[in-house]
């Protein structure tokens, strides 16, 4: 009798950088695919009422603690970073409209998206991805219904409508918790800290945040849910499910900021080229 | 050492008989892993069939390939004499309401509690009232012999045996024609795997349904199995050899000169021997 050895093939890292990237052209096709699957689903499907209600509560009011904290402290640090440069000039009372421009344009909606995405994304993913490691995503498949409309819609639609919501509520608390500090730590005078916030601070300013949030919370649901669906076997894949989720909706939000700040300025100059430039 | 012959199919002179499920040539690979090859097997209308082999043979596979939870790589999956591939999604989903699975670790739903486990398939499948949803529900527990009081518990409440009856119950709910089973009795005691094995012939008795059982238990085999097939892993196939290495009753697996066969049935070690060429 023979027996029949077996020898691995070797691969350069030429064959190597290849295969990664073909892997990684791969899963964004399969994330594009997964997506456009989610969008579908929100058309014709129909979530269940109670799971909806319950993943509304779980993202909105749960995540309500944690976005005040991050909302009080992001407008003291500015209140505390950005006194001195202002006080050196003699203008101390305009350091509101510094902080308030910054928080709802730019660091409220940047900052509650990422806290949310390491609370709420996170959370999702690992729990998808422990439903796809004891096989519930197929149980549901085997039951006749479709675990994109039953699972990840519901976690979309919390995430795009009430991830706003919680950037209006960082916002808020973030320019109390500003004003707060420059007012009676700082001793900035309280009616010019508001006039020149009112002057500085636009209505394009609070719906460019919004707008950006809408775009967080629904990058935010999309990785978390993908990542959870597409979770590797073990309790290993699942950690590792909720720490990419994070990463990548991180990434993701800093570049969703970028390009929407940049078409969301263009837009505004080519549509008011008579008004001052913001800068 | 010859390979026993497969199922050889209807008596070309007799009406023909149309498969529940049936398997021809399939392949299936997860990256470069070939898990099935050339895999061909047909579910006979009322039997139970049980899939025996080792541990990473390709069991389970087969089983969701027949439920279409996995696509083949290559070869057929027919429901009815059709190939699954080529019916549209919706067709593949409402088709796929013939099938009852019972998963390997029951895949009970752990924000649910028993109840809505139960009651899910009944839901999304059909309008029916809370009164009548929640008569099926405890029918399907009393079926598996289960008290209707365990309704609001959650899964993690439940012991082993009481998560795999509840997950039979849901599988049961919707009146399938064909009973999906993978590893039933895996994970418990010898007093629960004979309830088990009861509730799966008393699933038979009383519905007429069409059962694939995948299993390494042999109490398991002897106790629910009218054939049994028997895959061998891909890595120790010959080049031109069916996965699927033998095909038989219970007693022809026993008796069985395939010393494959014989270990596997025998509880003997996995070592072997294999002629090549």
């Amino acid at each position: 009798m023979s027996t029949v050895s077996v020898s691995r093939p070797t691969f350069s890292p030429i064959h190597r950088l290849g295969a990664l990237v073909l892997d990684r052209v791969e899963s964004v096709g399969d994330f594009s695919l997964f997506a456009i699957g989610v969008l579908g689903q929100l058309v014709s499907g129909r979530p269940r009422r109670r799971v909806l209600l319950e993943t509304m509560y779980v993202v909105g009011v749960g995540s309500i603690p944690v976005v005040v904290v991050t909302g009080v402290f992001i407008g003291m640090v500015l209140a505390v970073q950005g006194y001195d440069s202002f006080h050196h000039l003699g203008m101390e009372t305009r350091i509101g409209s510094v902080i308030n421009v910054s928080l709802v344009k730019e660091l409220g909606p940047v900052l509650a998206a990422t806290m949310l995405a390491g609370r709420v994304g996170s959370a999702m993913a690992a729990e998808l991805g422990t439903m796809r490691v004891t096989e519930q995503i197929d149980a549901i498949r085997a039951l006749g219904a479709n675990p994109v409309g039953q699972l990840v819609v519901p976690r979309f639609l919390a995430c795009f409508l009430l991830i706003p919501v919680l950037t209006i509520v960082a916002d808020t608390v973030g320019i109390v918790g500003g004003w707060l500090f420059s007012t009676q730590a700082l001793d900035v005078n309280s009616h010019f800290y508001w006039a020149h916030s009112r002057a500085f601070v636009t209505a394009f300013d609070v719906a460019t945040g919004l707008i950006k949030s809408v775009f967080f919370g629904g990058a935010i649901a999309l990785v978390a849910c993908y990542h959870g669906f597409h979770c590797r076997a073990g309790a290993k894949g699942v950690g590792r499910a909720a720490t990419v989720s994070f990463v990548v909706s991180f990434v993701a939000i800093l570049a969703l900021d970028f390009f929407l700040g940049l078409l969301l300025n263009t837009s505004y100059r080519l549509a008011y080229p008579q008004l001052p430039s913001l800068l | 050492m010859s390979t026993l012959a497969l199922n050889p199919g209807p008596d070309p002179g007799s009406p023909t008989v149309v498969e529940p499920v049936s398997l021809r040539a399939v392949g299936r690979r997860f990256g470069s892993q070939e898990v099935l090859r050339n895999l061909t097997l047909s579910v006979r209308s009322g039997e139970t069939l049980v899939v025996i082999g080792e541990s990473g043979c390709g069991k389970s596979v087969t089983l969701k390939l027949m439920i279409s939870l996995l696509d083949a790589t290559s070869g057929e999956v027919c429901w009815e004499g059709h190939d699954v591939a080529g019916l549209s999604r919706a067709e593949r989903d409402r088709h796929r309401l013939r099938f009852g699975y019972l998963f390997q670790n029951s895949a009970l739903f752990d924000s649910f509690d028993v109840f809505e486990n139960v009651a899910y398939g009944l839901r999304e499948s059909a309008d029916r009232s809370e009164a009548e949803i929640g008569a099926v529900v405890v029918e399907r527990l009393e079926e598996v012999g289960l008290d209707a009081g365990i309704c609001s518990k959650k899964p993690a409440e439940l012991s082993g045996g009481m998560r795999k009856r509840v997950a039979l119950a849901r599988a049961l709910a919707l009146e399938p024609a064909v009973m999906l089973y993978d590893e039933p009795t895996t994970g418990l005691d010898p007093v629960m795997t004979g309830v088990i094995n009861r509730l799966i012939c008393q699933v038979r008795g009383r519905r007429s349904v069409t059962s694939v059982v995948v299993t390494h238990d042999l109490s398991t085999v002897r106790a629910v199995a009218d054939r049994v097939v028997m895959l061998e892993p891909v890595s120790r196939l010959a080049p031109d050899e069916p996965q699927a290495i033998f095909s038989g009753t219970v007693a022809e697996a026993f008796a069985s000169n395939d010393s494959r066969v014989a270990a596997f049935m025998q509880g003997g070690d996995a070592s072997w021997e294999r002629e090549v060429g």
